[in-house]
């Protein structure tokens, strides 16, 4: 029994807008063990983001309001002093930001953007910490890394900023590795190489990692658990083959129903599972029905509840033993897991 | 680079061009304007010749601007001297306020501007809000003025105006200096130090200053590197337009300090409609805002990546 990366317990996260309170993240409660991989899912605007950078402390503090615990190796990420957060990032958590346009500065050599992240950490000279971040850019697969570290990143293309990000997250060997949409902008090849490349560190470093994406693909390739979610609020998780071949929430029949083909996870017996697209659009988050999240979209709503009372998550089906002898449970938060069967 | 100088050669002309037309269309009469009330038409008629006011605009214009370009600017209708050394005698008293009023903006604009940004709506930047509000609305003259009565008159502390040359008094120097510089310097900060708040408000919120946090880079580094080095840019240019106005003489302050600028030779040649001067000075303000762009763009080129070819 190995005591897990990260504990996420309750994360609410509540933001200020010009149109009230957006209720952004909802009560979040999961966990990454070492060298797992926990994929999260989900619509456009569901949480995803947002609940990630409030583990960091990365959200604006002026409009956002966080609460819960997320323990780090054991150490609460969202009460400890700033000094002690400014050590965790980097060699305890690592990031990849979703967008590889703007996350890095453009007046400065990538070089030193890396080379920087280094120092912040260990007790290297310039020299090494340069020689270090060329070896970095190699290892994500940049073409000629000496050269690329006294480049700007508007002199490259989007996918080699992005391999440039994911450097710097992997620089200080990081304890937890949070990758938003982090392969999106690569080719095929380029997104294996990576893949690759982080799952080394996971077998060297014990490194758990948290991969938001929208690519089915990439889920049924990297991950052990998905987390899906929906309205700030986890909906189900459990292991990729608990989730993707029995999904138990409706929402998360649609969403598999509306991912393309190459994606869609196949049945038990073989057959393609038959899935619809739900229609309609996710509730704002300033303005969150009372009962179920997903009522208003629901297809099924099939108990008095779902209106007025929020579902809680709960085990479907039978939990199972992981390959780390932790029980990976299968959760879905839905009144009517029987009927959707 | 070659070619913004090209650029600037052409515009140069075109100023030139503009600047003898406006100076000509000035209504009065020169000659009449130095020789008085009394004089006889031979007089008249004379020195309308010798000042070359006689022979059609165009060809006025072409002699003005040949002789212009081997550095002859002419000479004055009013004081007999030469354009240049009657410039080059201004020049020193210009230059020494504009870089210090340019200094006393900058160290008003940039402390009070980033504050503001990094506290936005909390009370020192209201404070510094309605201060730039201040310094942008009321009347250079009168802010001179106070400063005169206070400083001057009721304390003493200080000459109510003049200047004298570094090299001969510096302590002189420096006390002439000190309050005109406040002045111009007040009303320019004022300007920059919107500017400073906006620029460092906005690189504040750029996404690479997460990607800096998340690298766990101490607060000092992420602000120094991250913020304000992305906010300089904007700096750089709003600075140079004020070097620029700065050094086109601020008449009204060189006035209540009797502070001998270009600004006063200008307005003094505008009242004599003393057409050599004037062209002049206008031409050396169209060279120094040339100039200024020039540096500004050479500077944006080396502080920001993205510019260079
Ligand atoms: N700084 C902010 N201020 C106000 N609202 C915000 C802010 N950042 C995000 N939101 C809101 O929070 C909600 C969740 O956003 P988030 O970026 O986490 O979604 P996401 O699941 O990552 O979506 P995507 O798949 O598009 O990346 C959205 O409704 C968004 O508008
Ligand atoms: S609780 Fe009701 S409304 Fe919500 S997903 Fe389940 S069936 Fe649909
Ligand atoms: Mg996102």
């Amino acid at each position: 029994m190995t005591a897990p990366v990260l504990e996420v317990d309750d994360l609410r996260v509540q933001l200020r807008t010009p149109r009230g309170t957006a209720h952004v993240v909802n009560g979040l409660s999961y966990s990454v063990g070492p060298g797992e991989t926990v994929a999260v899912v989900g619509e456009s605007g569901s949480g995803k983001s947002v609940s990630v950078l409030a583990l960091l402390g990365l959200l604006p503090q002026r409009v956002a309001t966080v609460s819960g615990r997320a323990l780090l190796q054991g150490e609460d990420l969202l009460s400890m002093p700033p000094e002690r957060l400014r050590q965790v990032r980097g060699p305890g958590a690592g990031m990849v930001f979703q967008d590889p346009m703007t996350s890095l500065n453009p007046v400065l050599t990538v070089g030193r953007q890396i080379v920087e992240g280094l120092r912040a950490h260990a007790d290297v000279n310039a020299a090494a910490a340069r020689r270090r971040a060329a070896e970095l850019l190699g290892e994500v697969g940049l073409p000629d890394p000496e050269r690329a570290l006294d480049r700007y990143p508007h002199e490259l293309s989007g996918g080699m900023r992005q391999r440039v990000v994911i450097a710097i997250a992997l620089s200080n060997s990081p304890a937890l590795l949070i990758a938003d949409e982090a392969t999106t902008a690569l080719d095929v090849t380029v997104q294996a190489q990576i893949i690759d490349l982080v799952e080394r560190l996971q077998t060297d470093h014990g490194t758990g990692v948290i991969w938001i994406t929208h690519d089915l693909g990439v889920v049924a390739g990297i991950a052990d658990r998905v987390l899906v979610m929906y309205g700030g609020r986890c909906v189900e998780d459990g292991t990729v083959d608990d989730v993707l071949e029995r999904p138990a929430h409706p929402y998360t029949r649609g969403l598999l129903g509306s991912l393309p083909d190459l994606a869609a996870p196949v049945g038990p017996g073989g057959e393609v599972p038959d899935l619809t697209t739900v229609p309609g659009l996710p509730p704002p988050p300033t303005d969150l029905p009372a009962g179920c999240v997903f009522w208003p979209r629901c297809p099924v709503r099939g108990d008095a509840r779902c209106e007025t009372e929020q579902p809680p998550l709960v085990q479907v089906g039978s939990g199972r033993s992981g390959h780390f002898g932790r029980e990976l449970p299968h959760r879905a938060a839905t009144w009517c897991s029987e009927e959707v069967r | 680079m070659l070619r913004r100088t090209g650029q600037s050669v052409v515009v140069l002309a075109g100023v030139s061009v503009i600047v003898f037309a406006l100076v000509h269309l000035v209504p009065g009469d020169p000659i009449r304007l130095a020789l008085g009330t009394r004089f006889s038409q031979e007089t008249y008629d004379a020195l309308r010749e010798r000042s070359g006011l006689d022979q059609p605009l165009v060809e006025q214009f072409f002699s003005w601007a040949g002789a212009a370009l081997t550095g002859d600017l002419g000479v004055s209708f009013r004081s007999g001297e030469t354009v240049t050394s009657l410039i080059a005698e201004r020049l020193p008293a210009t230059l020494t306020l504009a870089f210090a009023s340019i200094l006393v903006a900058l160290l008003i604009a940039v402390p009070l501007g980033t504050l503001s940004a990094l506290r936005p709506r909390s009370l020192v930047d209201r404070g510094a809000t309605v201060l730039s509000q201040i310094g942008i609305s009321v009347p250079e003259f009168w802010m001179a003025i106070v400063l005169i009565l206070v400083f001057a008159g009721t304390l003493g502390w200080l000459p109510s105006g003049g200047y004298v040359p570094l090299t001969e008094d510096p302590l002189g120097w420096a006390q002439r200096l000190l309050m005109p510089a406040l002045v111009t310097g007040v009303v320019s900060g004022s300007v920059i130090t919107r500017f400073v708040r906006s620029s460092v408000l906005e690189a504040l919120g750029a996404d690479h200053v997460r990607t800096a946090q998340a690298k766990g880079l101490p607060t000092r580094q992420v602000f120094t590197w991250h913020v304000l080095r992305n906010a300089l840019l904007p700096l750089v240019t709003v600075t140079g337009v004020q070097l620029a106005y700065l050094l086109s003489g601020v008449v009204v302050v060189e006035i209540v300090f009797a502070w001998p600028g270009l600004g006063q030779l200008a307005l003094q040649a505008v009242q004599a409609r003393d057409y050599p001067v004037l062209q002049g000075a206008i031409l050396l303000f169209a060279v120094v805002f040339l100039v200024i762009n020039l540096v500004v763009d050479l500077l944006y080129t080396a502080i920001d990546p993205r510019i260079r070819r």
